[in-house]
């Protein structure tokens, strides 16, 4: 509880008892009516004097419609109509209420930004005693050498001078993937060393780091409003005005159909019927609820790695239907490795990748770095007489006395070694020794392990239409479009193509769905910007992607964005929930108290408990 | 130019009417206030001078909710 809070709390103790004293008092001595009257209005300014102070401001500044200046025309009305108990009563629990609503919320508020607390309150700088000094990261300059002792944040981005460690990433990606780091190796801020003590020669400013940018993108999200926000926004302009109308049309119209219609004049009734409509006028649960529950999804979000960059995105994202896929480094992972080998009879298929990972020693191309990791020994240069490579075709090498080839089915025609020919997708490496053909090897981008389950896993969130949009050939596009089941695949595009594809799928949406485009973020960003919602993945230290992109996964996991979807889907429901739940309650509450069936004590619970109950379903949000 | 202010304020209703007295201030273009992280981002219009546009965005804001701060 704040200072504000506790002060409040004292005060409503106080104005309870002696509420509850001067009732009883009355009961046992039997005052008269008009010392009663005067002896309430002890406790009544006890727990009122802020709101009629604030009333009084209300009306000097033309605030008329000022939620204060309402509840002091409430319960003021009620004690000059006599109800004096009730009127100190609502007052009583009005502020009760807000206590209460404070309270949650401001916990509400801390356990979401708990979630996104990466922020660092220190860097270590070792003074020329060896001792270590506490100093702000913002203080810290471009070239200084920070110390990071295991269990704490490494507060800058860095390169690591000396020490090596473990570093856990999960305050950033949600999972605790553990990453070795060793001299020389860049280090990103946010990321908690867990093992050994690390020197580092800082990179940037604070300012500029890893953890900054993300607490900048994350505090800022819920400037962006929401559809949903901007709504409840306009409705809380109109609500108040339109209630007080009513309340006033409320305490004329009626007693004086009534009392012309020769029943009588009474508008004590009325006007506190009216009162009561005063006291539901406020728009505060709605107001409240609908930004939480959007923070409480950002923050939920973000505790798995996913970074949403505004309350307008969850929105458009839970009305996803169509999403859209780079293949490399999005469905695959963007290394190339030995997938199958065909070897011709007599030589085992680990012969056959040793033989051309040797013959490849001296080559640069990346199928040689594939080769080489997929041997099982390192290859031994000595055996190596002679080399040579063949421009755009593949390397030959003298290996113990005899001439090896390795390379595309060109070489081998080239050299007139009769081969069998692959149809497997990837490149394909034929290897031929002294003339004969010994096999074929092929080399492929592999897909993610959980690809194919993340494809299944979003059409299970809703998602009506998964495409994949590659650069790399047809065949290579076809197998892992068969492989992970998307349902529509573009081969051979080029980046400009990528965006008129794009264009065609948002075409071809219905009105209120959306498109989402995944990428890696650093040559995708003409597409992330085109697509409704842009996704980049894998953006852990890349400043680009975090920039470009709408929706930000740290870590390169594909099923993260099902996740998001699914995430995106609560937050919505919660939303609509909590409109309907808070406009309905507030509307049976002023029909019923129209008709006298509710009295100002039902007001009090339409404004505050709904409320809360509106913050606690919130609340929901944050967990998935 | 936009600038985010750290701002204390009690309820959402007084968080929205602030931003709506915010956006009235001349040499304010936009404005965004936030309940829920209690900040308030301003843009300012071209050549309007921030710490002058605040002073009066600080009177408005009192004008509409007399207890919220600024911390200018």
């Amino acid at each position: 509880m704040t200072k504000k809070q506790k002060k409040v709390l004292y005060r409503i103790i106080i104005a309870a008892v002696l509420l509850l004293a001067v009732i009883l008092c009355e009961k046992l001595t039997g005052w008269s009516e008009w010392i009663f009257r005067i002896l309430v209005l002890v406790p009544y300014f006890v727990i009122g004097y802020d709101v009629l102070n604030k009333a009084v401001h209300g009306i000097l500044n033309r605030q008329v419609f000022d939620e204060n200046f309402l509840m002091a025309v409430a319960t003021v009305g009620a004690m000059l109509l006599g109800e004096t108990t009730e009127g100190v009563a609502v007052m009583l629990f009005y502020q009760i209420g807000e206590l209460f609503q404070g309270i949650a919320v401001g916990k509400s508020r801390r356990s979401i930004t708990a979630l996104m607390d990466i922020r660092p309150d220190y860097a270590n700088i070792e003074a020329e005693d060896g001792s270590l000094e506490e100093v702000d990261p913002d203080d810290v300059a471009v070239g200084t050498v920070i110390v990071v002792q295991p269990g704490e944040k490494v507060p800058i981005d860095g390169v690591v001078v000396e020490g090596s460690s473990t570093l856990d990433t999960a305050a950033l990606t949600g999972e605790s993937l553990p990453r070795e780091v060793s001299v020389g190796d860049e280090v990103i801020s946010g990321c908690v060393n867990s093992t050994g003590l690390l020197r580092i020669r800082t990179t940037k400013e604070f300012g500029e780091s890893t953890v900054s940018k993300i607490l900048d993108l994350v505090e800022n999200s819920s400037m962006k409003k929401a559809k949903a926000e901007t709504f409840i926004a306009k409705f809380a302009r109109v609500y108040t005005p339109a209630v007080c109308y009513s309340a006033l049309a409320l305490a004329v119209i009626p007693p004086v159909i009534i009392g012309l219609s020769g029943q009588g004049w009474n508008f004590s009734t009325w006007i506190f019927r009216a009162l009561t409509f005063l006291v539901i006028s406020c728009p505060c649960a709605l107001v409240i609820s609908i930004p939480l529950s959007f923070f409480g999804g950002i923050g939920g979000a973000s505790r798995y790695g996913i970074l949403v960059k505004g309350s307008n995105y969850l929105e458009a994202l839970a009305d996803a239907a169509i999403i859209a896929f780079d293949k490399t480094g999005t469905l695959t992972k963007g290394v190339f490795e030995v997938t199958s080998t065909a070897p011709v009879s007599g030589i085992t298929s680990e012969e056959l990748i040793d033989l051309a990972a040797l013959a490849e020693y001296y080559s640069s191309h990346p199928a040689a770095r594939s080769l080489k990791e997929a041997s099982r020994e390192t290859p031994d240069p000595s055996r190596i007489s002679q080399e040579g490579e063949i421009a755009g075709h593949g390397v030959w090498a003298v290996i113990d006395g005899r001439k090896v080839l390795a390379g595309n089915a060109g070489l081998m025609e080239q050299e007139g070694v009769v081969y069998q020919k692959n149809e497997a997708p990837g490149t394909i490496i034929y290897v031929s020794r002294g003339g004969e053909f010994l096999g074929s090897i092929v080399i492929s981008d592999v897909l993610k392990e959980n690809a194919a389950e993340a494809i299944r896993l979003m059409r299970e969130a809703g998602i009506r239409k998964t495409v994949m949009l590659t650069g790399d050939a047809q065949k290579a596009a076809a197998a892992a479009a068969e492989a992970t089941g998307v349902d529509a695949y573009y081969a051979e595009l080029l980046p400009a193509d990528k965006v008129s594809r794009i264009e065609e799928l948002l075409a071809e949406k219905k009105d209120k769905e959306t498109l989402c485009f995944a990428g890696d973020g650093i040559n995708d960003a003409p597409v992330l910007a085109r697509a409704d919602i842009g996704i980049a993945m894998g953006a852990l230290g890349s400043d680009a992607a975090i920039e470009a992109a709408d929706i930000v996964l740290m870590d390169d996991d594909i099923a993260k964005i099902p996740l998001a979807v699914r995430i995106a889907r609560k937050c919505l429901r919660i939303v609509r929930e909590n409109v309907v739940f808070a406009i309905g309650i507030k509307i049976l509450c002023l029909i019923l108290s129209a008709f006298g069936i509710a009295n100002m004590w039902w007001a009090v619970f339409a404004d505050v408990g709904v409320m809360v109950l509106a913050v606690l379903n919130a609340m929901r949000a944050m967990h998935i | 130019m936009k600038k985010t202010y750290n701002i204390e304020v009690d309820c959402a209703n007084c968080a929205q009417k602030m931003e709506d007295a915010t956006k009235t201030v001349a040499g304010v273009a936009d404005a965004s206030v936030s309940y829920v992280t209690q900040k308030m981002k301003v843009t300012f219009a071209d050549g309007a001078d921030p710490e002058a546009v605040m002073k009066d965005v600080l009177k408005a804001c009192k004008k509409v909710e007399s207890d919220c701060e600024i911390e200018l």
